[in-house]
């Protein structure tokens, strides 16, 4: 492979997986910490596109937009917990599958009332709005680099935030031991609350941060949600770290699967996912 | 000490993390005799029960049914074998009728559960096999009932009832008189004593005055080792196991 | 004593009422088209709940990828079927089950070493898998699916009873697998084997230890459950007379899950009655308004948070002595 070529798809597997970190950490804190599985997560990716498109028109400024996005999709993740994952806590997982698959209806269609069926576009943010070439012929966006940048920033917060802080060691005992956090005396409710919203303004932000490159179209919170999935299965249950290497490897496997061999392109992660099964079926990064 | 050892165990450890659990355990069972296994809580008892039961691997050492060798394979190829565990927590299917938490430990002892066709119900057999073991542990009468419908003392009855109608070889019994009152308690006991004849015991067991009631050997353990062994006057003699366990904790630990 | 016999003497009363009005529906719905296809469809969607309650309300596995052997089945019937006649229904039927037969057991060895969460993740996500081939293959029609130009054609040695070009008598057969698969189901609960699943889904772990090797049980009902769908697949299949890759769909899962817990898991008839229930409200909410997902959405947030037991637990409680479920 061509140098240059191999670059480019290289930056390209990083971006893709970093993003796609974004996305799947928030999962797997949601399924770590609370016992959550959250079918919907997707569709906070979407509504995050979606965000970005509207506000990025409304304010004028895409990092404006972004940011706005972000407290939004807070708000909506604290309330959501208010008025119904908290009522899930208990309950076997059949039934938050349930409720959250309804919830994936209510997000589609309410996007579709909201923005209609078509496909937007988001600008990319003026002053990247250029390409450094690599070759005569080939040439990479700045504003992909600039956004695997932020991922990374993202996910140096996010260790910072478990490892060092009081949260941190918080969440990390709330993955572990349950009972043990409650006899801490932390208000679990509140950590639940909050993990909860963490997890879905990371998935909406993802979605802000990716619109400029991937456009904004129905359903597509779906495909990013069953692919976090593999990522969490792969990288283990409640563990950052894993989802962090697992996404980074499903970017890698998927963006050069489709140059090697295109012909099963689609089913490269779910292979990767299929190894994994057969050699640790409690992903890499198995918490204790 | 006519026959030769049921169940033999050399060396057996198991680690957690950098602990062992259970550190170099060996240890014997002889049909028609009742080994009991003692100590302070946190001595390794249950996690041996667990390694000797298949529940979970051993680090190293060996086990052996009867001169065969089955060190770390799975539960239900132990049990097939021939070797029945109680718990100590009662783990019976308390949605299940106490008959059928029976009848489905006899069903174990079919050649094989892929069977689509005929009833459950209808296997005479399995359905004798159950009703014997719910007789033998005096459930007789509580047969229809819901499990979770019985009294704790009979929850645990019928945790053994479940063991028997396996038809073990081999029993191996985690603290059956847990949480049991005084009357209970010495059902229990008698019930014990009667299964002695026909099967090689191994008991884990904190009443002390049961356990002196009914073993015909002793195994002192603590933090994972064998403190001593022997017959129970030698064990109640010995300054050790006094120090250790005996004096400080007698009689229910 | 009635173990895993479950339910209600009113839900089977409703049962039979059911089973007598739909046979008797064709006889004086003749003229109905519209209706006789809808209700055929929704037995079809029936018999696919009905596979999936096997895993999940009588085993505790939380497939969310059973759309998988729906579709594969479907699939498998198109292949078959030339272009200007249709293929033996004893041969593509079963081509078609045993490719699900195959399909389920190698994901069933994959997903069934793991539990929970996992496992509700991975059955989906290999559900996606098989999806994505399918929607990404030109010889399988991509997204756009295929038609299944003529019908398959029943023939006992060359002797052909009836064509199932006749809407009624495919309606017929629909109903006679409906039942079949009911039957079948019922005799497969009462027997060891059921015994022995409804016990892993209690306590896996006793099961283990009295001496049975869970893992192959849960895996023949895997295949089995698969199977079955693949069976209601076929019969979606030459209904519709098309396929697309949303018969693999997850909403295809979610919508045979949503119709399990609807009827109530663990009864054998509560999944018939989840699809009649469910199939109904669509076609009541289609013929409302555009966005009638919003309002399914509701409907399924407010039935988790007030019927956690389904709609099957509105004819009061199962008799004792039954098997245990959530």
């Amino acid at each position: 492979m061509d140098p240059a070529i191999f670059l480019i798809q290289l930056l390209n597997s990083l971006q893709y997986g970093l993003l796609l970190f974004l996305v799947a950490s928030g999962l797997t804190l949601i399924f770590g910490i609370m016992g959550i599985i959250n079918l919907a997560h997707g569709s906070f990716y979407m509504i995050g596109a979606y965000l970005a498109f509207s506000l990025t028109a409304a304010v004028g400024n895409f990092w404006l937009a972004l940011f706005l996005g972000v407290l939004l999709s807070v708000a909506l993740g604290l309330a959501l917990e208010w008025l119904l994952i908290q009522r899930l806590y208990h309950r076997d997982h059949l039934y938050q599958v349930l409720l959250t698959y309804g919830l994936i209806l209510i997000f589609e269609e309410a996007r579709s009332l909201i923005w209609g069926d078509d496909v937007h576009g988001v600008q990319v943010p003026e002053f990247l709005n250029f390409s450094i070439p690599l070759t005569e012929t080939l040439s990479y966006q700045v504003y992909r680099v600039v956004m695997s940048g932020i991922c990374l920033l993202l996910a140096a917060a996010m260790y910072f935030l478990i490892q060092r802080t009081r949260l941190g060691m918080m969440i990390r005992a709330g993955a572990t031991n349950r009972e043990m956090v409650q006899a801490l005396g932390i208000n679990i409710g509140l950590l639940y609350r909050l993990v909860f919203a963490l997890g879905i303004a990371l998935a909406a932000f993802a979605g802000m941060l990716g619109s400029p490159i991937s456009s904004v179209y129905p359903g597509m919170g779906n495909q990013v949600l069953i692919v976090s999935f593999v990522v969490v299965v792969i990288g283990g249950i409640g563990s950052v770290r894993g989802a962090l290497v697992a996404a980074l490897l499903i970017g890698i496997a998927d963006t050069f699967g489709k140059v090697l061999v295109p012909q099963i392109a689609g089913m490269t992660a779910y292979l990767l996912m299929a190894a994994v099964l057969l050699w640790r079926p409690e992903g890499l990064f198995k918490r204790a | 000490m006519a026959e030769a050892a049921a169940l033999s165990v050399e060396g057996l450890v198991r680690n957690f993390g950098g602990l062992a659990a259970v550190g170099g355990v060996s240890l014997e069972a002889r049909t028609g005799m009742l080994h009991a296994v003692i100590g302070p809580n946190g001595a390794g008892k249950t996690t041996l029960i667990n390694l000797l039961s298949g529940d979970l691997p051993p680090s190293a050492g060996k086990i052996s049914l009867y001169g065969t060798d089955i060190t770390g394979l799975p539960s239900y190829r132990v049990s097939q074998l021939g070797v029945g565990r109680s718990y100590q927590k009662t783990n019976v299917f308390l949605g299940f009728t106490a008959f059928e938490n029976c009848r489905l430990a006899a069903q174990s002892r079919l050649p094989s559960s892929m069977r689509f066709v005929r009833r459950a119900l209808a296997y005479a057999d399995v359905n004798r096999a159950a009703e014997r073991s719910l007789a033998a542990t005096g459930l007789e009468a509580r047969s229809g009932e819901l499990a979770s419908a019985l009294s704790h003392g009979e929850q645990r009855q019928l945790e053994i009832a479940m063991t028997l109608a396996t038809s073990p070889r081999v029993l191996l019994l985690d603290e059956p008189l847990a949480g049991m009152g005084a009357e209970e308690s010495s059902s229990m006991v008698e019930l014990l004593k009667t299964l002695r004849s026909g099967h090689a015991m191994l008991l884990v067991e904190h009443d002390m005055d049961a356990v002196f009631a009914l073993a015909d050997r002793l195994t002192v353990m603590v933090n994972g080792q064998v403190l001593a062994s022997g017959a129970p006057a030698e064990i109640r003699a010995n300054p050790a196991v006094q120090e250790a366990y005996l004096g400080e904790d007698e009689p229910g630990g | 004593m009635a173990m895993h016999d479950a339910q209600p003497r009113a839900l089977a009363l409703v049962l039979v009422i059911g089973l007598a009005g739909l046979a008797v529906f064709p006889i004086f719905g003749a003229d109905e088209k519209f209706y006789m296809q809808f209700l055929a469809k929704v037995m079809v969607m029936a018999i696919f709940a009905m596979s999936l309650d096997l895993l999940i309300g009588y085993g505790g596995l939380v497939s969310l990828g059973h759309a998988m052997y729906f579709g594969l089945a479907g699939y498998t019937l198109m292949s078959l079927t030339p272009e200007y006649e249709g293929a033996s229904l004893w041969i593509s039927l079963a081509a078609a089950l045993g490719v699900c037969a195959l399909a389920a057991l190698v994901v069933g060895l994959l997903v069934l070493r793991t539990s929970g969460i996992y496992f509700i993740m991975v059955t989906l996500a290999f559900a996606q898998m098989a999806y994505y081939v399918v929607h990404d293959s030109k010889y399988l029609g991509g997204s756009d699916g295929k038609y299944v130009y003529v019908k398959p054609v029943l023939s006992f040695f060359g002797w052909q009873p009836f064509s199932l070009d006749k809407l009624a008598a495919f309606y017929y057969v629909i109903l006679g697998t409906l039942a079949g698969v009911y039957f079948l189901l019922r005799l497969l609960l009462a027997s060891p084997f059921g015994h022995v699943l409804v016990g892993i889904k209690a306590n896996e772990h006793r099961m283990r230890s009295l001496g049975f090797p869970t893992f192959s049980y849960k895996l023949v009902a895997f295949v089995i459950a698969g199977v079955l769908a693949g069976l209601a697949g076929y019969l979606a299949a030459a209904l519709d007379g098309l396929v697309n890759p949303e018969l693999l769909s997850w909403h295809q899962s979610g919508q045979a899950l949503m119709m399990v817990i609807l009827g109530g898991m663990g009864t054998p008839a509560g999944p018939i009655l989840g699809a009649g229930a469910l199939k109904l409200l669509e076609l009541l909410l289609t013929s409302w308004t555009k966005h009638w997902q919003l309002l399914l959405g509701l409907f399924i947030v407010l039935v988790v948070l007030v019927f956690p037991n389904g709609l099957a637990s509105l004819f009061g409680k199962r008799k004792r002595g039954g098997a245990e479920h959530g």
